[in-house]
């Protein structure tokens, strides 16, 4: 894929990306819509527009751009981007959370799915991950950049706040920290289960450069990954807050923790795909 | 080779095995890189972090954190080796292990000191039992306990050149060094220190020197005693196994260790499925340990020579 992608086609994608994810959580009857009708904006414009990456898929991720999805459960998104942009067919989507498939119900090296370099669906582990990746790569002198997709809920597991306190401390500035900021985790607002209070005060106390933006609008995307790369340059660490609607592009899943973990029956199915324009071929 | 009686000159803690494998496999390997949670001294990684300090990471007392970092690592081509106790290596970092390590299939070499009750004075909280248990359980986990410091360094040198997630467990004390120096340490084979016809002892870690002075007194008392290294618990060496079990007829296997969930609970496995025969185990009997110094708990929690002897006695009536 090329860079020369403008916003409309951006959106394009992101509209054939939401049709491939309610028609492979309806497919299947499970799976989590939400996050990731939320999430795929930013997944189509970091894939399509702003990481620097390989047409073939190398774990080592050697001078390329690379991404790691810790909040595992919207694999959803995750695996409709990762086909859309070329990696695997997108008949492969058909396989989802099927028995014998590489797309397991959360992503998974284990059966050797091209674009996925760790395991996520147990939260809080891939801030982690992402850290090591990017340490490997300045030991390399691998100028690339590594990103990473956590949810709101899962920053109250503790491990976070650990990765988040070493990567501030070592200055890893080689790495983009993005929170899909959409207020619900499965059992309601997470303002009602834990709440993150002041978020943008807790980073900042923690060392790091905040950046809010609106994670559905891609131009706004491009604009914060591009400010970001700034604030790194200067080497320093940064953390994205990127406000989603969970749900987004279909508007009775819109802004309830109630889809983050079940499928549209059929005619929730007709109604979705009604709000969504085919604009590449479905699989 | 026959029966053979080993003794030993100097006491090193196999710990120092461990540093000192480290270092030597840093200098050959520049993708070598050693993480610490805040017990560098303890675990002896002072020399590596000194040598290599670009490759040493201090990551804070946050061995979650350092499990993640260590998988990530590895895409890129590092070869982490993560070093604190044992306890804080598996049991607090379980899920940590199972899902970016193991599952993921990373090269990732968890390196874990102050195993069982030799660790002495600190007590349960850190002496931990279950270890071998939890890390046997992982698909595709290698899991080595060797016995001494020359045999820890060997190992230490050796899971370098294996690609896959390795469990490196060592101890606390000093302990009698009777292996040879600059040996070469085969993942997986076991080793037969002395040969025998009466029974089977298979031994790992600080247990196979127990082992070895239980054998001396076995033979004034005229019974004929093989004693096997299982340093590599999984993949356990079975055809050794089996090849003494076919002789002896009989086993005793000894580890600093839960019985329950260990390394006699696998031999167990292997001999009842291919030619069942009496067998005791010799380790912690669903116990936490306690305070106090290495040789009382080893003597208080049976895991002395003498309770090897008397458990040999036992086994070879049921023969």
């Amino acid at each position: 894929m090329s860079k020369k992608l403008n916003i409309s086609d951006l959106e394009n994608i992101s509209s054939q990306v939401r049709r491939d994810i309610v028609r492979m959580v309806h497919g299947v009857q499970s799976g989590h819509p939400g996050g990731s009708l939320g999430c795929t904006d930013f997944l189509v414009t970091l894939f399509f527009s702003l990481m620097n990456k390989k047409k073939s898929f190398s774990m080592d991720g050697k001078n390329e751009d690379i991404f790691f999805l810790s909040n595992g459960h919207i694999s959803p998104v995750f695996y409709s981007v990762l086909a859309r942009s070329g990696y695997f067919n997108i008949e492969e989507l058909k396989t989802f959370r099927k028995i014998d498939s590489r797309l397991q119900g959360h992503p998974a090296t284990h059966e050797g799915l091209p674009g996925v370099r760790v395991a996520s669906g147990s939260l809080g582990q891939g801030l982690s991950v992402a850290i090591g990746a990017a340490i490997s790569k300045k030991l390399n002198n691998d100028s690339s950049i590594v990103y990473v997709l956590l949810g709101d809920g899962e920053l109250q597991e503790g491990q976070v706040w650990e990765a988040l306190m070493y990567a501030a401390n070592n200055n890893i500035n080689n790495l983009i920290i993005n929170i899909d900021y959409n207020g619900q985790q499965i059992d309601g607002p997470v303002d009602e289960i834990n709440s993150l209070k002041s978020l943008n005060k807790k980073f900042k106390s923690f060392g790091w450069n905040v950046i809010e933006s609106n994670g559905n609008d891609i131009e706004n995307i491009i604009k914060t990954i591009t400010e970001a790369k700034t604030i790194l340059k200067k080497g320093l660490p940064v953390v994205n807050i990127m406000t989603t609607i969970m749900g987004k592009g279909v508007d009775f899943m819109e802004n309830s923790h109630k889809w983050h973990g079940i499928p549209p029956n059929d005619e929730q199915l007709n109604n979705a795909l009604n709000q969504l324009q085919e604009t590449l071929g479905d699989y | 080779m026959k029966r053979k009686e080993y003794n030993y000159t100097e006491k090193k803690d196999t710990r120092s095995g461990f540093g000192d494998g480290l270092l030597h496999v840093g200098k050959n390997n520049p993708n070598i890189i050693a993480l610490c949670a805040d017990l560098t001294g303890s675990l002896k990684m002072n020399d590596f972090k000194n040598k290599y300090p670009n490759r040493f990471l201090q990551i804070g007392i946050a061995e979650a954190n350092m499990m993640g970092i260590a998988a990530g690592l590895t895409i890129g081509g590092k070869i982490p080796y993560t070093g604190t106790f044992a306890n804080f290596s598996t049991g607090r970092v379980y899920d940590q292990i199972r899902q970016s390590i193991a599952y993921s299939n990373k090269n990732v070499k968890i390196c874990a000191s102050h195993a069982g009750v030799t660790l002495g004075e600190d007590g349960a909280t850190h002496q931990i039992l279950e270890d071998i248990g939890m890390m046997k359980m992982l698909p595709g986990m290698t899991v080595i306990n060797p016995c001494d410091y020359n045999q820890t360094k060997a190992a230490t040198i050796a899971i370098a050149e294996y690609n896959g997630p390795v469990y490196l467990r060592f101890g606390r004390p000093k302990w009698p060094i009777f292996t040879k120096e600059n040996q070469k340490f085969e993942i997986g084979k076991a080793i037969v220190f002395s040969e025998g016809k009466d029974v089977s002892i298979f031994a790992t870690g600080h247990m196979l020197w127990q082992a070895l002075e239980a054998e001396k007194e076995l033979h004034k008392s005229g019974i004929s005693a093989e004693v096997i290294n299982i340093h590599t618990i999984k993949p356990l060496d079975e055809e050794t196994i089996l090849k003494s079990i076919n002789k002896t007829k009989c086993a005793v296997t000894c580890e600093e260790h839960n019985i329950i969930g260990g390394m006699g609970e696998s031999i167990s496995r292997v001999i009842s499925e291919n030619n069942p025969c009496p067998i005791k185990l010799v380790g912690t009997n669903d116990t936490f340990g306690q305070s106090g110094t290495p040789y009382e708990l080893l003597e208080k929690y049976n895991l002395s020579p003498d309770y090897i002897f008397k458990s040999v006695k036992k086994v070879l009536k049921k023969k």
